[in-house]
């Protein structure tokens, strides 16, 4: 399974990379992994307050629909379009072009109490 | 992995699409050993059977299977079934995993003498290999040794490991085998149909694709689409019932249902475009007004679009006819279809 060093994970298996202030937010390897079969996802409007751990969008399987909660505090300023068209993208590539939504980082301090990919690594058992 | 009706078993082996798909491109086989395995015989078999189940036995020659139902006093559904004429006087029942017990015990309070029940299913196991490689698969299996069955028919051969029934039977819409056996067969027989299934692409398939596939021919699920409150009439399964029939359980409800029509339909329906899946246990709204709660859903990856089932008043219960499906509070337009949502082409 992927973990990318320069992320800060959830324990509901969100990621966040961090990026000209902005937390750019989507869905871990590990993931992607036990969804599966992405065919939908439900994103926030732009604009939206989103607060942590507090559901933020919904990502769909064949199976089962999942909750995404916000890793961090803030508005939303970048939605991923392309899943509109290609949410299998969640799946292939849940790092890079499969990545959700962008927040502002209202509370900055919130990245503290992330994972780092070492301790997300550990609790997921890699 | 899930429970299912006391199983553990895998919802999808790979992913539910790439299974999906390979059991309508070539060819997917599925662990079927949770299904029941009741057998029924003795000189008294036939006539009782009659009496316990909707469809009309004595249309079955030896080596032939009927869907068919077991149902309550008021028409409603406890289960729904294949029964197999084995040989003359002996009948297989194949029911389903989370009904076995409950069927067993109403069909024992039922029992008349000169019949036999014996529930087989903890001893059996199974395998359906479905997809329209599915033949040459069979070739391969057993090199010559039987004939394929036909469509509806089952036959027997005798393997070092016991007996194993080879049923021209499935639930996915595409041709296929169902194999059932005693357990000890079971890995060596599994093992084999992967490894000769191999060259064809095969994919072993879970409980996921299972359903994705039965739900694009609405093949109603017990528990889902099938209940105790609702009639076979009211399922539009009124093929599978007799009322030529003098005697079974739940006539004189169906034969009142067929002479003032049923209150309800169960339909298939298709979402207009892009939408959220529709799942089960949705709101189903015609003028703004809820109508039903829909029993099954998901996204056909045949089709690439939401499709789910509902018993809608029938009034209602029109092809093409325009109704809203609610998910997480927003409604999406969506349309009853003929059945199947699924046409093969082939």
């Amino acid at each position: 399974m992927n973990v990318p060093e320069d992320l800060k994970y959830t324990e509901t298996h969100e990621w966040v990379r961090v990026q000209d202030g902005q937390a750019r937010v989507g869905v871990t390897d590990h993931a992607q992994a036990e969804l599966t079969d992405v065919v939908y996802v439900e994103l926030p409007k732009m604009g939206a307050k989103v607060e942590a751990k507090a559901a933020a969008a919904i990502v769909e399987s064949v199976k089962a629909a999942g909750d995404i909660y916000a890793p961090v505090t803030g508005t939303v300023v970048a939605i991923n379009e392309a899943l509109e068209n290609n949410p299998a993208l969640v799946n292939t590539d849940p790092h890079g072009e499969g990545w959700l939504f962008a927040v502002t980082l209202d509370k900055p301090e919130e990245l503290d109490q992330l994972k780092s990919a070492a301790e997300y690594a550990a609790m997921i058992g890699e | 992995m899930v429970d299912f009706g006391g199983w553990h078993m895998p919802v999808q082996y790979g992913g539910i699409l790439e299974e999906h798909h390979a059991v309508r491109n070539t060819l997917g086989v599925f662990d079927i050993s949770h299904m029941g395995e009741v057998f029924v015989s003795g000189p008294e078999a036939k006539i009782w059977l009659n009496e316990m189940l909707t469809n009309n036995v004595e249309r079955l020659a030896p080596g032939e299977c009927q869907y068919t139902f077991l149902l309550n006093e008021q028409g409603g559904v406890i289960d729904d079934l294949l029964v197999y004429l084995l040989e003359d006087a002996r009948y297989l029942l194949v029911v389903n995993a989370s009904h076995i017990d409950e069927d067993v015990a109403w069909l024992e309070a039922h029992r008349v003498p000169g019949v036999t029940i014996e529930n087989h299913s903890d001893e059996f196991a199974g395998v359906a290999v479905q997809g329209p490689r599915a033949v040459q698969l069979f070739d391969h299996f057993f090199e010559g040794k039987i004939s394929r069955p036909a469509r509806n028919e089952i036959k027997r051969y005798d393997a070092d490991c016991g007996t194993v029934w080879i049923a021209r039977t499935g639930y996915t819409g595409e041709d296929g085998f169902e194999l059932f056996f005693h357990a000890p067969c079971a890995v060596n027989i599994w093992n084999t149909i992967l490894e000769l299934g191999e060259p064809f692409g095969i994919k072993p398939c879970g409980l996921g694709a299972r359903d994705t596939l039965r739900l694009e021919m609405c093949y109603p699920l017990n528990g889902s689409d099938l209940s105790p409150e609702h009639t076979p009439l009211e399922a539009g399964m009124s093929f599978f019932v007799d009322l030529g029939k003098p005697k079974f359980i739940g006539r004189a409800a169906l034969a009142e249902q067929r002479q003032n029509g049923v209150p309800r339909r169960l339909v298939p329906f298709k979402m207009k475009g892009k939408t959220p899946p529709p799942r089960s246990h949705y709101g189903v709204f015609k003028n703004g007004a809820l109508i039903a709660q829909t029993t099954s859903g998901t996204v056909s990856p045949t089709l690439g679009i939401g499709i789910g089932m509902a018993y809608v008043p029938t009034e209602f219960a029109r092809i093409d006819e325009e109704i809203e499906i609610e998910i997480r509070g927003r409604r999406f337009p969506a349309t009853i279809q003929k059945k199947p949502l699924h046409n093969k082409t082939a």
